[in-house]
């Protein structure tokens, strides 16, 4: 009875760091420029598929690959950043929802019509497939793998917002913009910054989330419902809250799979939904 | 005679920071009341909490004789407690005749008619063009609000506060962003307004304060220091220091 | 200056000339029975086309007028689909009773959650719409006794309109029974946008905080509009459901839900005409493109969705008036 536990656990905190790498950068747009981009799970897409091109075209290790989808997909966020996005900062909700999910239906058919629309194939070494027994209990090494890298930048991103000084200017620009700007931080800046890297680690979502979830090329709108979840109820702006609503979600998805596979999903709306009628700002969330 | 309005040991704390210290004050009907006092002196706050957008901590507010202190704003404003805003709060897209129509069709309950078309409802048409008209808006009330002069928008603030029909009205700073020289007819028009209702106001300009104003309230640090006619909040030492001497300076 | 009224025209009078009839409305309807005329062949398309308007128009009256987002209407649309779907499959196959199930059934579930949708705004509101689409959703997958799962709802009987017009394969009855339903709740929408209750919707959509500030009854007005506009989306999953005889899950699915909002917002949002337009144009332009993957028709309706909110704020319809209204300037 308590292995099985232990499993459900073990994979479901797993499952979690993945959907908190696809939901931080998200959380903190919306936290600071009050921005929607629906458009977040396309840059965690463009990351797997460079991830499969640099290692099925060109022989890549998988390790190797894992910065390149990182900067290609902060690159390309921010491009998209300077000429459409930061044009609609101080639109409606809705305007924002519309343009982000029409760049995501593009995202979609572009990646269709390069890729083909079966799952991606990827080999990952070998090391990294096996798994450990401890204790009468099969603990897969990949998914101890996503945890450290998680935990990782958890650490690095709460860290360089705490202890820098461009984290401090991140900090008080998400609090008051207009304070920030009279202080002669140049918020166009930060946020073209903070943008990219939360692109940036969406895209690096995107390549490890391959060989848990797979990956193809609806990929930009299957995990924007889970990422929305994480980040309606993670409060906006707020890490720790992302963090703590993706390993809630991560840890119920998985659970409810396997106790109750029928009404699964039903269970996760229902959660989110309760949740968000007690806090509509979300969990952490301090607006 | 029962007062209009009246507020007894009004309290209320953001932290340790008090925005309101025990404030007690009447308003007996058709009052001109100013309400002074330098930035940050919880003006504003006041009003806020005489019309229940914050909560006291602790006190007592009074309309015409009713205990209100735990009613919602919207049932305050249906009683007759209607404010303004300091900063225009309008319907951008809705001209000043539908915007003005809509707040007579609230108060007389003919909102909730759907199947009815706007313009059979010509009773609250006529009063919500007669409103503009006695506030001198009624030549631009087929243009849409953002389209409108700053000065009109100021007026329409005030025309939509008097379709509720209040008895109390309380003007954050009706001429906020008004030139010197128009805010003066802004009040004359405001003073031109029924006997019948009262009237609290906040204004900084001290000229318009003393020609309008038949009592004046001066609100330093959240409580009140002074109370009185004009003549004798002219003539008082305190106020002269922290409101008056300061204006003066600046 | 004159401080009277403008023009010669008395506040009623202005009022109730904009509510008027314009030619290019009748117009449009006049084109809408074309179809007969012109291309008996797209009759099938035609009738969707108007179910899908219909469906558009509901969305409209709470987005448009009302400025609710919802990403979950499908969910009511939905709902009157299988509702009626149901009791046809269970012997009553009647159309015009079938429309009142269809309709009062999402009614009845759009006034309940209407009660969770007046008390939020902003993205709780639109996640908690998405999530009761979902939960809808997902119940109707796993009661499949009742709606026959993931393989749709089988065995689907629509009895002649009246007894007297049969639904042929060629759907001529489909359409007009289709234009003559979307017609009739598209005079009642008419007629509420143009009502006091019409004008307290946009007052709430315009500025709630002040509506609050004179008084007004938000939540009471929330509430009504979301359960009309749930009863119209019913009505319109009934039609789907009567003239196709087959019901599938995708009525409830979070895809026919934005597809919706897509149609909508590039029709014109809160124009009236903006969903039919928009269902129009999206409709025609699929059918079209219907030989290529529809994986590839996405890129067109990105790119469209994201021209729409860069140059077009007020969709088609918008556009279309802002244009007449430059020309007319010109010519007086």
């Amino acid at each position: 009875m308590i292995g099985p536990v232990i499993g459900v656990l073990y994979d479901g905190f797993a499952y979690g760091m993945l959907l908190f790498l696809l939901s931080v950068g998200m959380s903190v747009t919306l936290g600071m420029m009050n921005f929607v981009n629906l458009a977040h799970c396309a840059f965690g897409m463009l990351g797997g598929f460079v991830t499969v091109t640099l290692i099925n075209k060109f022989g890549w290790p998988f390790l190797a690959t894992l910065p390149v989808a990182f900067l290609a997909a902060a690159a390309v966020s921010v491009v998209l950043e300077r000429i459409l996005f930061r044009r609609f900062y101080r639109s409606g909700d809705l305007d924002q929802c519309l343009l982000t999910i029409g760049v995501v239906f593009m995202s979609i058919a572009i990646a269709a019509y390069t890729f083909g629309t079966e799952q991606q194939p990827v080999r990952l070494p070998s090391w990294i497939r096996g798994s450990v027994l401890i204790g009468g209990q099969n603990f897969g090494v990949y998914r101890a793998f996503l945890i450290v890298v998680a935990l990782a930048v958890t650490a690095v991103l709460v860290g360089a917002l705490e202890y820098t000084r461009f984290g401090a200017r991140v900090r008080a620009a998400v609090d008051n913009q207009r304070m920030a700007r009279g202080l002669g931080i140049n918020v166009d800046w930060i946020f073209a910054l903070t943008f990219a890297l939360g692109s940036g680690l969406a895209g690096l979502g995107g390549s490890l989330a391959i060989e848990v979830v797979g990956l193809d090329h609806s990929f930009a709108l299957t995990y924007l419902i889970y990422v929305l979840i994480v980040v309606s109820l993670g409060g906006m702006g707020s890490i720790g809250g992302t963090f703590a609503a993706a390993v809630l979600l991560g840890v119920s998805d998985i659970a409810g799979k396997y106790y109750v596979p029928q009404v699964s999903a039903f269970l996760i709306y229902v959660l989110m939904v309760g949740l968000l009628m007690w806090r509509p700002i979300g969990l952490f969330g301090k607006r | 005679m029962t007062a209009a309005l009246s507020a007894k040991g009004i309290n209320k704390r953001f932290g340790s920071l008090v925005v309101a210290g025990d404030i007690s004050f009447e308003l007996p009907v058709g009052e001109r009341c100013a309400l002074i006092g330098p930035n940050g002196a919880g003006k504003t706050t006041l009003i806020n909490l005489l019309t229940g957008m914050i909560e006291p901590d602790g006190g007592e507010i009074r309309l015409g004789g009713e205990d209100v202190t735990r009613m919602p704003p919207q049932q305050r404003v249906r009683r007759g407690l209607v404010r303004t805003f300091q900063i225009n709060s309008l319907f951008p897209r809705l001209n000043p005749l539908e915007a003005v129509t809509l707040a007579v069709c609230e108060r007389r309950g003919e909102s909730r008619d759907f199947l009815s078309r706007l313009a059979t409802k010509r009773e609250a048409i006529e009063e919500a063009h007669d409103i503009l008209k006695s506030l001198r808006i009624a030549h631009v009330c087929y243009r849409e609000t953002r389209e409108l002069a700053y000065g009109q928008q100021r007026l329409l603030e005030i025309a939509l506060a008097l379709a509720t029909k209040p008895k109390v009205l309380l003007l954050d700073e009706p001429a906020a962003g008004v030139p010197k020289e128009d805010s003066g007819e802004l009040f004359t028009v405001i003073d031109g307004l029924s006997r019948e209702l009262t009237i609290f106001f906040i204004e900084h300009d001290m000229d318009v304060v003393f020609r309008f104003a038949s009592r004046i309230l001066v609100l330093v640090g959240g409580r009140l220091l002074l109370e009185g006619t004009p003549a004798e909040i002219a003539a008082d030492e305190r106020v002269r220091e922290v409101y008056l001497g300061k204006a003066g300076h600046g | 200056m004159s401080l009277a009224t403008p023009a010669d025209i008395g506040p009623t009078e202005f009022l109730a000339a904009r509510a008027r009839w314009r030619p290019v409305e009748i117009v449009f309807w006049l084109a809408a029975i074309t179809p007969y005329f012109i291309a008996a062949d797209y009759l099938q398309l035609a009738g969707q086309i108007l179910i899908t308007g219909l469906f558009a128009l509901s969305l409209d009256l709470i987005l448009g007028y009302a400025g609710i987002v919802s990403l979950g209407h499908a969910a009511f649309f939905g709902l009157g689909a299988y509702a009626t779907g149901i009791a046809s499959k269970h012997g009553w196959g009647e159309p015009l009773t079938g429309l009142l199930i269809g309709g009062l059934v999402a009614g009845v579930v759009g006034f309940g959650a209407s009660f969770i949708v007046a008390r939020f705004r902003g993205l709780a509101l639109i996640m908690i719409t998405l999530g009761l689409d979902q939960i809808v959703a997902e119940a109707a997958n796993s009661m499949g006794w009742l709606t026959g799962g993931a393989d749709g709802l089988q065995g689907v009987k629509t009895w002649p309109i009246l007894g007297l017009f049969r639904f042929d394969l060629y759907g001529v009855t489909a359409y007009w029974y289709a234009l003559i339903v979307t017609f009739l709740f598209f005079l009642l929408v008419r007629r509420m946008v143009n009502s006091p209750f019409g004008l307290s919707l946009q007052g709430i959509r315009e500025n709630s905080t002040r509506m609050l500030a004179i008084g007004a009854r938000n939540h009471a007005h929330v509430r009504t509009v979301f359960t009309i506009a749930a009863f119209i989306a019913g009505v319109a999953g009934a039609l789907l459901t009567e003239t196709t005889e087959t019901v599938s899950l995708e009525t409830l699915s979070f895809q026919r839900s934005a597809d919706v909002l897509v149609m909508l917002i590039l029709g014109g949002v809160g124009q009236l005409y903006g969903g039919l337009v928009g269902a129009l144009i999206y409709m025609v332009a699929r059918d079209q493109f219907s030989d290529i993957n529809p994986q590839y028709w996405y890129f067109w309706i990105g790119l469209l969705l994201v021209a729409v909110v860069v140059f077009l704020p007020n969709g088609i319809v918008g556009g279309v008036k802002k244009l007449g209204g430059l020309l007319g300037r010109r010519g007086t």
